[in-house]
């Protein structure tokens, strides 16, 4: 090949004299694999397995899962079990795609530098986490997180909650009206303020705590419900693994 | 010479983008009184500052330009090397913040008391910046300020466009600037590759638009009757990252007045598209773009035409038809149902092809100037940096396979891998670009041959360390995570596979301590040519000569 003078292909002529054809190529060449790979996800049923239990993040987990997401939590520990036999001894049963499905944006995670999180709710007690978070290697001497003991001196800011929840409606998350309303008040009230049994209605299973002793809600107590309630959304008791093999 | 007596005036160009400047600092001042966060306010004033500073700069270059820029000069294009100048020394510059914040978080995971329990250098927001530096700021810089080099070379024209390229150039710059201050500020997407928030990415847009219509407009002006292959490959980077950017940056902001902002999809369809978006930028940005580079600085430095025509043809389709279905490869036994998984590890197996024919293309047109690696260290590096492409593309292909997949995926052999083809291949054929390059457009000759020799060994030396403890440590640590002991229990916690971690850490920071020694030495070789008397005008360049110093 390398001695026969390299003589210009005659039907590839149109692609090298031409830019706009070779654009519309070069769309059209990367179009295919995109639109087969990604919109089916969209419409088959069996993408997202059918559950019960999953339900939209309370505000005060939504504050909590925004300050996640803004310190890159994501970057070390996955939230993504694999049905690998020691996956599942270690961190418990396999994620579904149905308890992501109000995750925008998603955190599986791509690297684990810490252990996978997506069961770590109710593993630990938020004493636990709290000291944790002040500095991982008072309760795991090997551990190489940083320290994050400004969360605990920071207070949450939640004056913007109900926006948050607004625009998460926008993409699809079924917050209602009602839910909307109560923003303020749901979140305080998982706090330990007055009110937690109207949040419980509306988001079954919430943690109720009581974080009086702090003067203020702070942005450790927002990521700690968010954490306390990862993977305790749906019953594994009555999940069938056998009717949703994708 | 240009003979023009034509009274100078304001060009549409000039005025309108004044008006647009002077009103996007307007608006952001106003958004600027009403922000949210102090992080966002930050953010909009710098928004403002750099719209007027753009503004005053237009002002200031009216008065200083000619009445005319002539398309030719004595009949020679008479090209516009100011943006490119400005972006390859952006490069040296990002390459080392980058590659320097990439050694602290190397050191980090080894050392962790580095973090200093702050929020604004933890390794959660110091991570993205590492990433965006080496593949955005300085992956990015290589790739405009060679490919507007590459364009009007190949094309024979100049650069199309009066403010547009370096609109391009300082816009695509002060992006990085908002992107990487928003990560220690806390501000990110989450998504990998993809952090910024709506605002940097929308104005990423104009300005990523704006680059596609400037290499389009200096295609159509070229005097060859073909389009160069090199063009090809920089114009499917520029399309598919136009188009990956968007699909996988479709959000809804909290308000105009907040930097947050939520994506429109969620769970899986969400990992889908942002593995669509971040394999791609690996194959478009990080490949196609950096194919082009060698497409044309290979055989221009090799003085040997490039070995096959039709294996350019036949790789280019296919490298660029294949690689967008790869994506899923990086998901492989998640909730990603099984059939999209196993179409993502297919083409990621039958991409080991075209990606070799890209290496076979490359390498064999040394075919007859071999003995110039001996004697010619940067076409050594570039060489080099065509074996690490073939060295990763094999690579990956292998960790596709979903068996495999399952014990490297979440352990350091990714890591390893992602930076064989990172260091081995987009930077050392970056370096070899840049030492050609920058003499070329400033007309010197380069400082030292003996520095880049140093430059080549520490920093291949510095790549062996970082991917052989990589490799240890990802196969480690994977192997640990699946022993059982005799009674078939877990043999080691977490926290035993992560203390088994720290040597291999260790070495790796000493890797990429080396690396980064290389490209101080790089710098330094580059500031002595920049600072040399610059060198008569050589016949083939004289239209370069007669080019204003914009």
């Amino acid at each position: 090949m390398s001695n026969t003078p390299n003589i210009r292909l005659p039907s590839h002529k149109i692609f090298e004299t031409n830019s706009l054809v070779l654009l519309i190529g070069i769309v059209v060449a990367i179009a295919i694999g995109g639109i087969v790979e990604v919109v089916p996800l969209f419409y088959l049923k069996n993408t997202i397995e059918a559950v019960k239990g999953m339900r939209p993040y309370t505000p005060l987990e939504l504050a909590g899962f925004n300050i996640y997401v803004r310190e890159g939590c994501y970057l070390c520990h996955s939230q993504m079990i694999r049905p690998l036999r020691d996956e599942v001894e270690r961190y418990g049963h396999y994620s579904l795609a149905a308890e992501s499905m109000y995750d925008h944006p998603f955190q599986w995670g791509s690297k684990r530098n810490g252990p996978d999180l997506a069961r770590i709710g109710g593993k630990y007690s938020d004493d636990w986490h709290r000291a944790h978070l002040d500095n991982p290697r008072s309760v795991a001497p090997a551990s190489i997180m940083p320290g994050y003991p400004f969360l605990a001196e920071t207070p949450l800011d939640y004056k913007h909650i109900k926006e948050n929840m607004i625009a998460q409606s926008r993409v699809g998350v079924p917050y209602t009206k009602e839910d909307i309303a109560n923003a303020v008040d749901d979140l305080r009230a998982q706090a330990g303020a007055k009110g937690g049994d109207a949040l419980v209605k509306r988001y079954p299973k919430a943690i109720v705590r009581d974080l009086t002793a702090e003067p203020d809600i702070t942005e450790a107590d927002a990521l700690i419900a968010y954490l306390q309630q990862l993977g305790t959304h749906v019953d594994f008791k009555l999940y069938d693994d056998a009717a949703n093999i994708r | 010479m240009s003979t023009s007596v034509a009274a100078k005036s304001v060009r549409t160009g000039e005025a309108g983008l004044a008006i647009v400047l002077l009103a996007l600092a307007f608006a952001a001042i106003f958004i600027t009184s009403r922000a949210y966060t102090g992080a966002f306010a930050f953010h909009t004033s710098l928004f403002a500052i750099a719209s007027f500073a753009g503004a005053a700069a237009i002002a200031w270059r009216y008065q200083h330009r000619e009445a005319e820029t002539p398309l030719m000069i004595d009949g020679r294009p008479n090209y516009n090397f100011g943006p490119v100048k400005f972006m390859s020394l952006a490069a040296l510059f990002w390459g080392l913040a980058g590659t320097s914040v990439g050694l602290y978080l190397a050191l980090e995971l080894a050392f962790p008391w580095l973090n200093f329990s702050t929020a604004y250098i933890n390794f959660g927001r110091l991570r993205p910046l590492h990433t965006s530096a080496v593949i955005f700021a300085f992956g990015g810089n290589v790739l405009l300020s060679t490919s507007f080099y590459v364009v009007q070379r190949t094309c024979r024209a100049r650069l199309a466009g009066d403010l547009a390229p370096w609109f391009v150039a300082l816009g695509y710059n002060f992006f990085i600037v908002i992107a990487g201050t928003g990560y220690l500020l806390g501000i990110t997407r989450s998504h990998e590759y993809a952090e910024p928030e709506w605002y940097a990415t929308s104005f990423l847009v104009v300005v990523w638009v704006t680059y596609l219509l400037v290499f389009l407009g200096t295609i159509a002006r070229r005097v060859e009757p073909h389009i160069y292959v090199a063009n090809w490959f920089y114009l499917a980077f520029i399309v598919t990252i136009a188009v990956l950017v968007l699909g996988n940056n479709t959000e809804v902001p909290v308000s105009l007045f907040s930097s947050k902002s939520y994506p429109v999809w969620s769970g899986v369809q969400d990992a889908m598209i942002q593995w669509w978006y971040g394999h791609n930028a690996v194959g478009f940005f990080l490949t196609a773009g950096f194919l082009a580079i060698m497409y044309y600085f290979v055989p221009k430095r090799a003085e040997r035409p490039v070995y096959s025509y039709r294996l350019s043809i036949v790789h280019f389709w296919a490298l660029i038809f294949l690689y967008i279905w790869a994506g899923p490869h990086h998901l492989h036994y998640t909730a990603l149902p099984d059939w999209a998984q196993t179409l993502g590890m297919t083409f990621s197996i039958m991409l080991w092809m075209p990606s070799w024919g890209g290496m076979i293309n490359g390498l064999m047109t040394l075919s007859g100037a071999w003995d110039k690696l001996r004697t010619d260290p940067v076409l050594r590096m570039m060489v080099v940096s065509i074996a690490f492409y073939g060295m990763a593309t094999f690579e990956g292909p292998v960790m596709s396979i979903k068996e495999i997949n399952a014990l490297s995926h979440y352990t350091d052999w990714g890591i390893g891998h992602v930076h064989s083809g990172s260091l081995g291949w987009v930077a050392f054929v970056s370096f070899g670009a840049l030492y050609c390059m920058i003499p070329w457009v400033f007309q010197r000759e380069l400082y030292s041959k003996r520095l880049v020799e140093w430059h080549f060994w520490i920093a291949t030396i510095g790549i062996v360390f970082y991917i052989t403890s990589m490799w240890v440590a990802g196969i480690m640590q994977g192997l640990m995570w699946r022993a059982y002991t005799d009674q078939g229990y877990l043999e080691y916690s977490f926290v035993e596979t992560v203390q088994a971690m720290h040597p291999m850490y260790v070495i790796r920071a000493l890797g990429g301590a080396m690396f980064v020694s290389g490209i101080v030495i790089m710098i330094f070789n580059i500031y002595k040519t920049l600072a040399s008397p610059a060198l008569a005008p050589a016949p083939g360049l004289g239209a370069a000569q007669l080019a204003p110093a914009e």
